[in-house]
């Protein structure tokens, strides 16, 4: 029993980093309607932005703040200068516009950084927490981290302006045109969001598995899987998926038998597919009735 | 006046015939280039060196298998990031005939088209629930789990694990005076022909329109009597279908199978190829295959280090300038010149 | 009479295909305007091209600004409110929050406030309904909603997109009741779009008539509505 609960501790503070990249995601699907195939690729880029900012004498807090205003001003960017003449174009052609993103950051991180992987300080130290082995200071920092963003984007959304305003852009350009919404910087504004969380994502993340270019793409799955599972929609959902899978990846991993490290994503995913049969728009999706 | 009017009814009434001159040389036309480019297709060969046929038969069956996701995403609107699976079940179907079994390769095609359709069927029966992002996601989980299962060492004895299986390359038939590299290419043509054409009537039959159909108004097409449910299937099937035969194809033309051969990257690599194609356009498969057969590496000896970047500029800078693909290309093109000679007429 | 708004060899395109090939008038302040057509004339597609919302040639100026160079977003800062044809309500959000996009460029609370009470005023259902999702308000609710918003920005200019659409005859009435209220003790001006030409012609005091993208007629309402062999061959009744 003292297994399980150890499992469940150590499924929730992997699940922490799944549902950081999840909300990144769901914060680009409310402002785009579209998912970012390239967010794991933009986290890993603003982590290894710190890391050189770090390189060149900035303390840790300085370069953590320093790369999280850089990614946002970088998400801005890609939104305008890659996204923007495309806006109008079939889905099919914005997705490898994604995949065109993600070779390049990809590509070029390894040609600036090299692949070796490199260790990354863990700003509230790597010791036990309360003595369990298996979960750290950091992780628990992780996921109080994680709660943190969810609660600042709830009370966005919720109740400023700017983020009623955000959504209704997403879901009726023309409409909100109509009110007088600036649409176009409703975007950018969503992409420079999802570019700082995917960047907390990533500062989090890296202490764990070492930085390096291929770092993100493990996590990018699984928080697609929990982005999807929570319902694309819901913030809150987007958590709870991502602890969610980090527990269910973890118990498979210890009470299947012969599921290895390679299935374990196989078995998370099949899971979330059935989810998603019963129940098509994720857990915490709203199914917008409308009238015919 | 009712003689005119006889006529022109008589004249409506061919088969074939139509009373407008301008889509008559619109056809004329479109055979004439379909003939050029078969008989260039056949001639090739016999003017290349192994390593370019090589190149060839692959394109070929790598446009087998867009046509295949096109059928699906193009013209059914079903979204796929999981043919990946398809193409490494066919190829894996014709390696383990072929080494364990001893079969013909030829037998290889119907066995493996046989066994993705009911696989496709099979993946496509839960899915109808499954829209956009969601159907995204559960493609991605087969892309994902396909190699994982591969590597299982449950199947190992007849997988070959990790290591995958060696396929002997078939010879010629006997008395034809070609290569094995020429012979597999001339069959590769032949079945990407019959595919093409296959698929090309399915287009244009009720089942096509019904397809298009629910990919352009589920809602309408289900009141219009069109059972989705079935549609929608049986569509993933023939998909799978498309994809399972080009990847026995390429077993045996690659002569070898391996896990890693069949992830993600190569459901992103057909999904690139479609789109830079032209989605819902079936010709357009040969200019994907071709694209995402050479460009990258085109992108490498551009730059050793930054390959992986180039291209994607490439990508960006495609989509940018040709949201279409190519077939949005030569839509542009034909307007663009239907305006310019309409100007000139007098 | 002032003239609130001026429009002038106005062309409006779809893509490469032109919908309207060079059209003139103008709205007095404080009036209410029809244009009215058959469908596919080029009515809607006017009210678009004020709204800077489709590719448009030519000269409209209100109040003696152009706004050919303006986006929607800044038309709409001007005091042009325009509720589309579809009503093109926020589905995924509550009544009140509708309202409350209303006023998203004003940035005075209480008097937003105050105006939201307003809105309540006229359309009572929608307070019955202010936390309800909208996506599930009937046609006329939502019409209601649409117009309810449009008021919200305390438009100089209101353009409706055939409000009488899929609406009982006697909601329609109802609305149209309101439109006339709204013209006469709030002051706003009203360009109104419509293929129901009676209902129009008995609120407008002004009525175009326009056919594929040029108007045909221009005059009072009166005399439209007066003019039988003009009512026969443009309107049909």
């Amino acid at each position: 029993m003292e297994l399980f609960g150890q499992q469940i501790m150590a499924g929730l503070a992997n699940g922490a980093i799944y549902a950081c990249v999840a909300l990144a995601l769901v914060m680009i699907y409310q402002a785009i309607g579209h998912v970012n195939f390239a967010q794991g690729e933009m986290a890993m880029f603003s982590t290894f932005i710190a890391w050189q900012l770090m390189q060149w004498g900035l303390p840790y807090w300085a370069a953590f703040i320093g790369s999280i205003v850089i990614s946002f001003a970088g998400g801005v960017l890609i939104d305008r200068l890659v996204f923007k003449p495309i806006r109008t174009a079939a889905v099919l052609s914005q997705i490898v516009m994604f995949v065109g993103l993600l070779a390049i950051l990809n590509s070029a991180a390894g040609f600036i950084w090299d692949f070796t992987s490199k260790p990354f300080p863990a700003p509230f130290g790597a010791d036990p927490l309360f003595g369990s082995r298996l979960v750290s200071t950091h992780q628990a920092a992780m996921v109080a981290i994680c709660f943190l963003l969810l609660a600042l984007l709830y009370v966005f959304f919720r109740y400023t302006r700017v983020g009623l305003a955000m959504q209704s852009a997403a879901e009726n350009p023309a409409s909100a045109k109509l009110v007088g919404i600036r649409v176009e910087w409703m975007i950018a504004l969503g992409w420079g969001l999802a570019a700082s969380i995917g960047a907390i994502a990533g500062l989090l993340i890296a202490p764990i598995v070492f930085l390096e270019p291929n770092m993100m793409l493990g996590i990018l799955l699984y928080g697609f899987a929990a982005a999807v599972l929570g319902g694309l929609s819901s913030p809150v959902g987007a958590v709870f998926g991502g602890f969610a899978v980090g527990i269910i990846e973890n118990l498979s991993g210890t009470y299947i038998p012969g599921v290895g490290g390679e299935l374990k994503l196989t078995i998370a995913l099949l899971i979330i597919i059935c989810v998603l049969v019963v129940k098509p728009s994720g857990l915490f999706g709203v199914r917008h009735a409308q009238r015919v | 006046m009712t003689d005119l009017n006889n006529a022109i009814s008589n004249f409506k009434d061919v088969p074939g015939g139509s009373n407008d001159v301008a889509v008559d040389r619109k056809r004329i036309m479109s055979i004439i280039a379909g003939l050029c480019i078969l008989a260039a297709a056949v001639a090739m060969p016999f003017a290349l060196s192994s390593f370019y046929i090589f190149q060839l038969t692959m394109i070929l069956i790598y446009a087998i298998a867009i046509m295949g996701l096109n059928l699906l995403t193009g013209f059914n609107g079903q979204f796929s990031l999981g043919h990946a699976a398809f193409y490494a079940i066919g190829a894996y179907t014709a390696a383990i005939m072929m080494e364990k079994f001893g079969i013909s390769y030829v037998w290889t095609l119907p066995v493996a088209a046989i066994i993705c359709f009911i696989f496709g069927f099979l993946f496509g029966l839960p899915a109808l629930r499954l829209e956009g992002i969601y159907l995204a996601l559960a493609t991605f989980a087969l892309s994902v789990a396909t190699p994982q299962i591969l590597k299982f060492s449950l199947f190992e004895d007849w997988t070959g694990g990790v290591q995958g299986l060696v396929i002997m390359k078939p010879d010629a038939p006997a008395g034809l005076p070609l290569t094995s590299d020429q012979w597999l290419y001339v069959f590769t043509l032949i079945v990407t022909g019959l595919m093409y054409l296959l698929a090309k009537n399915l287009i244009r039959t009720r089942t096509g329109r019904a397809m298009m159909a629910i990919r352009d108004n589920p809602l309408a097409a289900r009141s219009m009597g069109i059972n989705n449910p079935i549609y929608k299937a049986v569509t993933f099937g023939v998909s799978g279908l498309y994809t399972g035969v080009a990847g026995a194809l390429g077993a045996i033309v690659v002569q070898f199978v391996a896990p890693d051969s069949f992830t993600i990257y190569l459901s992103v690599a057909l999904l690139v190829g479609l789109v830079v194609g032209g989605v819902g356009w079936l010709p357009g498969a040969f200019f994907g295959a071709a694209f995402i057969l050479v460009i990258p590496n085109v992108a490498e000896h551009f730059s050793k280090g930054l390959s992986g970047a180039t291209y994607g500029l490439i990508l960006i800078l495609l989509m940018l300038v040709m949201p279409g693909g190519f077939a949005g290309f030569l839509r542009l093109c034909s307007s663009t010149f239907k305006l310019w000679a309409t100007k000139k007429a007098p | 009479m002032t003239k609130l708004l001026e429009v002038n060899d106005l062309r409006a395109f779809y893509g490469k295909t032109a919908a309207l090939h060079g059209i003139d008038f103008n709205i007095d302040e404080g009036s209410v305007t029809a244009l009215l057509g058959a469908n596919g004339a080029g009515k809607s597609t006017t009210l678009r091209a004020i709204s800077g919302m489709i590719k448009r040639t030519g000269d409209i100026k209100l109040n003696d600004q152009s706004l050919m160079k303006l986006a929607t977003e800044d038309i709409v800062r001007m005091g042009v409110a325009h509720v589309p044809d579809g009503r093109g309500t926020f589905m995924k959000q509550t009544v009140e929050n509708n309202l409350q996009l209303g006023a998203m460029t004003r940035h005075d609370k209480a008097g937003i406030a105050a105006d939201i009470e307003m809105v309540y005023g006229y359309f009572p259902i929608l307070k019955k309904r202010r936390t309800q999702q909208a996506g599930l308000l009937s046609g006329g609710e939502q019409q209601m909603l649409a117009v309810g918003r449009a008021l919200m920005l305390r438009p100089k200019l209101l353009l409706l997109d055939e409000p009488s659409f899929g609406l009982a005859p006697l909601i329609v009435r109802e609305i149209f009741d309101i439109f006339r209220r709204l013209n006469k003790d709030e002051k706003v001006s009203i360009l109104l779009v419509e293929q129901n030409a009676s209902i129009a012609l008995e609120l407008a005091d002004h009525a175009y008539l326009i056919e594929t993208g040029r108007i045909v007629f221009a005059g009072c309402a009166q005399d439209i509505k007066n003019d039988e062999k003009l009512r026969r061959s443009y309107l049909g009744y």
